[in-house]
């Protein structure tokens, strides 16, 4: 509890947060220097923001030396907060990577793209650390705010201002509904503190005000990690935003979102945890996967694979903490990997105004491009969950941890959708292997940087199928500091 | 002091030859694809040997070695180990020397054709996996061996992607196992959650303490029965069975190894190695046998009217695994893995002598264009006589020793019954009746290739040659096969064929006085005692006590005696008398239509799971709720203009405020339900 009672922050209050310092600095720098620069070469700015987002990784190992509460213990850095920082902020590196490419595609020279993307990592990294309902809730804004406009930066393509448009309406909506959650549990409890709600939650009879708030709470974080039913949004945001985008609101903002419903589940002692969980993880996985087998767009198709992944994690929520938290954890991290990295080649194979982004437009990708071909089937194996890939260890380990706690109804559902999933994955596939190429859709050379993201994201994806060991151990280990 | 037998080097090499291949086959000429292909698979077959010479000095029958630690989490644990007892050497021994004598067959078979380095590649991939499959220490690598066998043999269907029925096989196939794999995933979080552990020989030593499960079903049971539908996807039985006749548009050395030899069998090799909860759970046993018996006869039902050569072959096979399932059901694994190993021979070869004949005709595959081959490709011809008068059951080839076995256990053993037996029995008449009609049709009387309305049975009700017809889609002939007459195979794929034709002949001698069977049973056997399932040895051995010796002679002859009539039928009605076939099938019309339809099983399953779930996903999910439909036919520029008015306009119909109204509706629920539940 180091300086939690002191009125002025101590130097190592700020090591606490000093991924975020770095991230807020060079977001900041470009906005700034965006202006300044009168010949803007394209990627200046954007080597800035790669060059921030590993000095914030650097950072989030320095923060990693200095574990416990900042800042009136709002904030609290633990092997938990660390896994989500690093996560966050490799994501965000590798983002940044695919963006280079299709930035100078599509034409766009808006330096704040990069400085959107470091200042909404900045809202993920500090929900992950974030302890405090308030805090909690600034951070959902700063992060949300920035993909709002990050999903309409495709200024000369409408579909990509009505997904902005719509993202914000609705997100704004779900925002409230979080907002309210707070103010409830407030109510019932008299204080926004994770840790003193958790121990009146656990002391003293529920009050029925407390129920509430949860509810409340835990429709807006649903609302942001696309679980069904409040998933309506995400297909129309998937398809209208720029498609690297795409890959990172599926992901860091997820996996941040994600890292709050763990602390606000298992840390405050939601009550009326596993009905809740159980009904929309089901939902969640059921409506994605049927939702996807009709699609002949491919961000439309992972957007309904993301409805369907959220549900899988949420499975991990309905189980026990000791094993169900890690594997919540492991899932994050693998569908980072695997989602980014589709979405970096769909991101390098849809072209100049995202014109090839249905699936017929694969047709004989391995006979034009095998490394493109074998490296995207990769990624949909994985999301299918075939073994030695981080996809299939990651299912593993949710299905057996809601075994373990007799979810057996649950896990059939879930098993059972995964095996109906394979067939939407493997349209793709078949698409790439088994027709024939389209003459009309070229294929053009993998540039350094999206062949950087791309290497990056399937090393982590095989890593975590085939040595999966450490990070689970890191997750095992994460989760009896915190909660024991 | 015990040996290192180095068992991940067996996998492994595979998976060098076809990361090779894969990489760099593209630069490689024919010669070199080949060349690297054969190495590392026939380095894989030598290694296996070299094990086998050293595993008698092993004593106890066991090794086992592990690389690395996998996954660990709490108390469970899984490595990347390997596990080689008398069941997995045989299953070695199989896999690695079929496959290896496929390989060569392959090298003659697919010379001409395009992506040859593409096919050898997939082709030692696959190798790589189902020796992953057969050799992993724990559950979890052999479900990772399980997974891949399947990837592969996806990959390999799909071979011939420009035919699109060799896409949607290779996806039915897939996808179909992924049924089976459900069941599968399930009953292994089961055993963790239970026996916290995958690990064969830890997993096992706990369930021995449990006593059979004689009472009802319980926790093995069910264990037993979601493995069992896994082991139903895998090896093709009732109900997941329809994807392997349509695995037939792959190449035919694919269908040879992977669908016949040794894939298929990874079902029957699954049971025989979690043989300690099925010994535990007699009403799984007897759910296997039951659908073993039920296979082998429907298939075999089916096989006698398909007009397509691979085709006859596929139910066939099927028919064939049902007869393995049933002696696993009734526990006598032994049986079960003796006529998987006589199976794998005369299977594999029957498959690569029908691919030698299709090389031969020009890539024809309807045995209604064939006849009269005898004369002209007298190798193959003795090849396939040798496989087809192996798989009848007649004596002494190789499948009369493993299918005697099996209907002497389906009667004998503790958990027998005489009705296994008939179904059995029958269906051996029912296997020598299609099998000799294939070989008749095939080699004998007059070629009836070249003409245009050739087709033997014609259609009563004067459907002409639509009868059939659909079945066999690709008449198209493979490129490059064809050129000039009927010729004979090149030797590179008569060697091979020549080889499983010895031992379809004589592989069945390995169980005299029961050798195969003492080399098996310490696997199978409890504790250092007999099989908690009691079952009687057969007089193929010499000391069976008389009376029994006497009873299993009789059985031995009637089952001979069936498998004669039906030869003596197939002679009949396609050689002797070659129009009753069609007045039989116009007799029993209905009948007939039936199964030759399969039993509309297809027709079923696509009413009952495929349609409702796109029905439903395009209705309720794509229509309803999401509206923005994409016209995959329109071209981009319309298509470009028509989203941006179709956007606007749903923005303006309210697409929006309905989205909104969704979540608030969402939010209703969740709300009212956590309030309800949290008022005292």
């Amino acid at each position: 509890m180091n300086g939690s009672l002191a009125m002025v922050p101590q130097a190592t209050d700020y090591l606490r947060v000093l991924p975020e310092i770095v991230l807020s600095i060079f977001g900041m720098a470009i906005m700034f220097a965006d202006p300044l620069l009168k010949e803007r070469p394209p990627r200046t700015l954007g080597t800035l923001a790669l060059l921030g987002s590993l000095l914030a990784l650097a950072a989030t190992w320095v923060q990693a030396q200095y574990p416990g509460f900042a800042f009136w213990n709002m904030v609290r850095v633990d092997a938990f907060s660390v896994f989500f920082h690093f996560l966050i902020v490799a994501v965000t590196a590798v983002v940044i990577l695919t963006s280079f490419e299709y930035m100078e595609v599509e034409g766009i020279r808006a330096g704040e793209y990069y400085g959107l993307i470091l200042l909404g990592a900045v809202g993920m990294s500090l929900m992950s650390s974030a302890v405090e309902l308030v805090l909690i809730f600034l951070a959902l804004e700063i992060s949300s705010i920035a993909t709002y406009i990050l999903a309409g930066f495709r200024r000369r393509a409408a579909i990509s201002s009505e997904a902005s448009l719509k993202y914000f309406l609705l997100g704004s909506f779900a925002t409230a509904f979080f907002l309210y959650g707070v103010a409830l549990m407030f109510g019932a409890t008299g204080s926004t503190s994770i840790q003193v709600i958790g121990a009146a939650l656990s002391s003293f009879e529920v009050p029925a005000l407390a129920y509430a708030g949860i509810a409340l709470m835990f429709v807006g974080l649903a609302f942001k990690v696309a679980a069904a039913p409040f998933h309506i949004w995400t297909p129309d945001v998937y398809e209208g935003a720029p498609a690297p985008v795409v890959g990172f609101m599926s992901t860091a903002p997820k996996a941040a979102v994600f890292a709050v419903l763990l602390r606000l589940m298992f840390e405050a002692h939601a009550p009326g945890r596993i009905g809740l969980i159980w009904v929309v993880a089901a939902l969640s996985m059921t409506l994605g996967n049927l939702g996807a087998l009709v699609q002949n767009n491919v961000k439309r198709l992972l957007a309904y694979s993301s409805i369907a992944h959220a549900g899988y994690l949420l499975v991990a929520f309905a189980a026990v903490p000791d094993s169900g938290i890690p594997a919540a954890m492991f899932y994050a991290a693998s569908y980072a990997a695997m989602n980014v990295g589709a979405f970096a080649v769909v991101s390098h194979f849809s072209n100049a105004g995202e014109r090839y982004v249905k699936i017929e437009d694969y047709s004989g990708l391995s006979s034009s491009s095998p490394l493109l071909a074998a490296i995207l089937t990769v990624f949909l194996l994985s999301l299918i969950g075939i073994p030695i890939t981080g996809g299939f260890i990651a299912k593993f380990y949710v299905f057996s941890a809601a075994l373990q706690s007799n979810l057996v109804g649950l896990v059939i559902l879930g098993v059972l959708n995964s095996a109906v999933a394979a067939y939407y994955y493997l349209r793709v596939i078949v698409v790439m292997y088994m027709r024939e190429p389209r003459g009309e859709v070229p294929v053009s050379a993998v540039p350094a940087g999206m062949g950087a993201a791309m290497a990056v994201s399937l090393a982590a994806t095989i890593y975590l199928g085939v040595l999966p060991g450490r990070v689970l151990d890191y997750a095992g280990r994460a989760v009896a500091e915190w909660l024991h | 002091m015990s040996p290192n037998f180095h068992l991940w080097l067996i996998p492994l090499l595979p998976l060098l030859g076809a990361a090779i291949n894969g990489l760099f086959g593209w630069r490689f000429s024919r010669q070199l694809v080949s060349a690297v292909a054969l190495t590392f698979s026939g380095a894989a077959f030598a290694l296996g040997l070299w094990v086998a010479t050293q595993f008698p000095s092993l004593g106890t029958g066991l090794y086992r070695e592990s690389s690395a630690v996998w996954i660990r989490a709490g108390d469970f644990q899984a490595d990347f180990g390997f596990y080689l007892d008398q069941l997995s050497l045989i299953m070695l021994l199989i896999v690695a020397g079929v496959g290896f004598l496929i390989h060569i067959y392959s090298v003659g078979y697919m010379w001409e054709e395009g992506g040859f380095y593409r096919f050898f590649s997939y082709l030692n991939l696959f190798l790589f996996f189902m020796l992953t499959l057969i050799l992993a220490s724990n559950y979890l690598l052999m479900f990772v061996g399980w997974e891949g066998v399947g990837l592969a043999s996806y990959l390999l269907i799909g071979f011939w992607f420009t035919r699109d029925q060799a896409a949607s096989a290779g996806k039915k196939a897939f996808i179909v196992n992924r049924v089976g794999d459900f069941g599968f995933l399930i009953g292994l979080f089961l055993l963790i959650k239970h026996f916290g552990s995958l690990d064969f020989e830890t997993l096992f030593a706990s369930i021995r303490l449990h006593s059979p499960e004689t009472q009802g079903a319980g926790l093995l049971t069910s264990i037993a029965l979601l493995l069992m539908l896994g082991a139903c996807g895998k090896s093709a039985q009732i109900p997941l069975y329809v994807w392997l006749p349509d695995a037939m548009e792959g190449p035919t050395p694919v269908s040879a190894l992977i669908h016949a030899a040794t894939m298929v069998t990874a079902g029957v090799y699954m049971i025989a190695r979690s043989h300690v909860i099925y010994d535990r759970a007699p009403a799984a046993g007897m759910m296997v046998a039951i659908l073993g018996t039920l296979t082998a006869f429907f298939a075999a039902t089916m096989g006698m009217t398909q007009t397509d050569i691979k085709k006859v072959l596929a139910y066939s096979t099927i028919s064939q695994l049902g007869y393995m399932f049933l002696a696993c059901g009734v526990a006598a694994y032994t049986a079960g893995i003796f006529h998987l190993m006589t199976h794998a021979f005369f299977k594999g070869l029957l498959f690569l002598a029908a691919g030698a004949v299709m090389h031969a005709t020009g890539g024809e595959q309807d045995m209604r264009n064939m006849g009269g081959l005898r004369t002209k490709i007298p190798w193959t011809f003795w090849s396939m006589t040798a496989a087809t008068v192996a798989i009848c059951g007649i004596p002494p080839f190789a499948g009369f020793f493993s299918k005697d076995e099996i209907l002497w256990q389906a009667y004998a053993s503790a958990r027998g019954s005489w009705l296994y037996w008939l179904f059995g029995v029958i269906t051996a008449g029912m296997t020598a009746f299609y099998m000799f009609r294939l070989w008749f049709l095939t080699f004998f009387g007059e070629y009836r290739g070249g003409r245009a309305e050739a087709h033997l049975p014609a259609q009563p009700g004067g459907r002409g040659s639509g009868h059939a017809g659909g079945d066999d889609p690709h008449r198209v002939p493979s490129p490059s096969h064809g050129q000039g007459g009927i010729h004979e195979s090149p030797k590179v794929m008569l060697v091979p064929m020549v080889i499983l034709a010895v031992l379809s002949v004589v592989g069945g001698w390995v169980s005299y006085h029961h050798t195969f069977e003492n080399f098996l049973s310490p696997v199978f056997r409890e504790g250092g005692t007999d099989s908690l399932v009691e079952t009687r040895p057969t007089s193929t051995g010499v000391e069976s006590p008389v009376e029994e010796g006497g009873k299993e002679t009789l059985f031995m002859t009637i089952s001979v005696g069936a498998a004669a009539i039906g030869i003596f039928l197939a002679w009949l009605l396609y050689l002797r008398r070659p129009a009753w076939p069609d007045r039989i099938a116009h007799r029993m019309w209905g009948l007939y239509q039936t199964v030759l339809h399969k039993y509309y099983v297809d027709e079923l399953y696509a009413a009952l799971f495929v349609k409702p779930l796109i029905n439903g996903s395009t209705n309720l999910l794509w229509r309803g709720i999401d509206q923005n439909v994409i016209d995959a036919g329109a071209d981009q520029s319309a298509d470009l203009t028509r989203r941006l008015s179709d956007s606007l306009r749903h923005m303006q119909s309210g697409n929006l405020r309905s989205y909104a109204g969704w979540v608030a509706l969402g939010a209703a629920a969740v709300i009212g339900y956590m309030v309800w539940i949290g008022i005292p």
